[in-house]
């Protein structure tokens, strides 16, 4: 079994509004040294055993339905879970 | 002409949508739920606005998938006209019938209200009752309207004349004021404003009536030259 950590984030040249509005949040309470704030999602998937390459399922998850690559980058970690 | 009213678990302008279609134009409409295999009975497919499975993960994302959506590629593959609107706008960006993608608006705002159109191409299935250059007065709804496309991916839109309608005023963000796009073969539009919304005076106007005619129109051309 394994534990699946996955950040999905805007691409670097996608403006993020969210983002600005916390920056110029952080910004308002004085926080200057801040230079930028990217909002992203984080998500955790624990998958199975099986056949499957679960690099290869993964990368597969993650361009059909976590991240639309259009405008989101995404990145993960594998973790082997040890079951009790 | 029989229209199918997609509905996905979330869809909240399908009766709208169908009020458009069987009461103020007279075409025949059904609701077609999202796990149906079967779209070969109906001439033309709407994808109605609201929040399909809560627009969880990303606006659109999950109702791609649905069952009825392999049905959707079908039909637009054969070359019938297929509408997306507002959220139905999203599901086929995200399902890949039209390019670029809908992000937050650029004010993080939820934006109601009745904005005016600028109709770039008069020349398509949907927009033949319109003139070019035509301004018109139609509501938007929503969120997550900010069209965002590549600089390769806008280039093409412009270069095939696939942008159909454009926003007089920009309040979403959207790249060049895009409101409304076509795909390359001319059957596929998808748009944030509610044309559905838009076709009695009793509820504020009429402006969105022309591009439900439009489609009627075209298809009862080419069925008559057909026969």
């Amino acid at each position: 079994m394994k534990k699946v950590k996955v950040y999905v984030t805007l691409r670097e040249s996608v403006l993020d509004p969210q983002g600005s509005a916390v920056m110029g949040s952080l910004h308002k309470m004085g926080y200057d040294e801040v230079q930028d704030v990217r909002i992203g999602k984080y998500m955790e998937l624990v998958i199975g055993d099986g056949e499957r390459d679960v690099d290869a399922l993964v990368d597969e998850l993650c361009s059909r339905l976590l991240a639309n690559t259009v405008i989101e980058d995404y990145r993960y970690e594998i973790e082997e879970v040890v079951s009790q | 002409m029989k229209f199918a009213v997609i509905v996905f678990p979330g869809s909240n302008c399908d009766l709208d949508m169908y009020h458009a279609i069987k009461d103020e134009l007279g075409e025949e409409a059904e609701y077609v739920w999202h796990d149906t295999h079967d779209l070969s009975g109906y001439d033309g497919i709407l994808l109605p606005g609201g929040f399909s499975y809560g627009d969880y993960l990303r606006a659109g994302a999950i109702a791609r998938f649905a069952g009825v959506m392999d049905e959707v590629r079908k039909a637009a593959e054969a070359g019938k006209p297929v509408l997306g609107v507002c959220n139905g706008f999203q599901i086929l960006t995200e399902a890949g019938l039209l390019p670029g993608m809908l992000m937050r608006n650029k004010d993080l705002k939820f934006t109601c209200r009745t904005v005016s159109l600028k109709v770039e191409n008069a020349h398509t299935l949907f927009t033949n009752e319109y003139k070019e250059g035509e301004e018109i007065r139609i509501p938007v709804a929503h969120g997550e309207g900010n069209y965002y496309c590549d600089d390769a991916t806008y280039q093409h839109l412009k270069d095939n004349n696939q942008i159909v309608f454009t926003y007089a005023e920009d309040f979403n963000g959207s790249r060049n004021n895009i409101a409304g796009i076509i795909n390359e073969r001319g059957n596929v539009l998808g748009m944030m404003p509610h044309p559905e919304r838009a076709v009695s005076d009793l509820i504020g106007g009429t402006d969105g009536l022309p591009l439900f005619r439009s489609i009627v129109k075209q298809w009862r051309e080419s069925h008559v030259s057909h026969a």
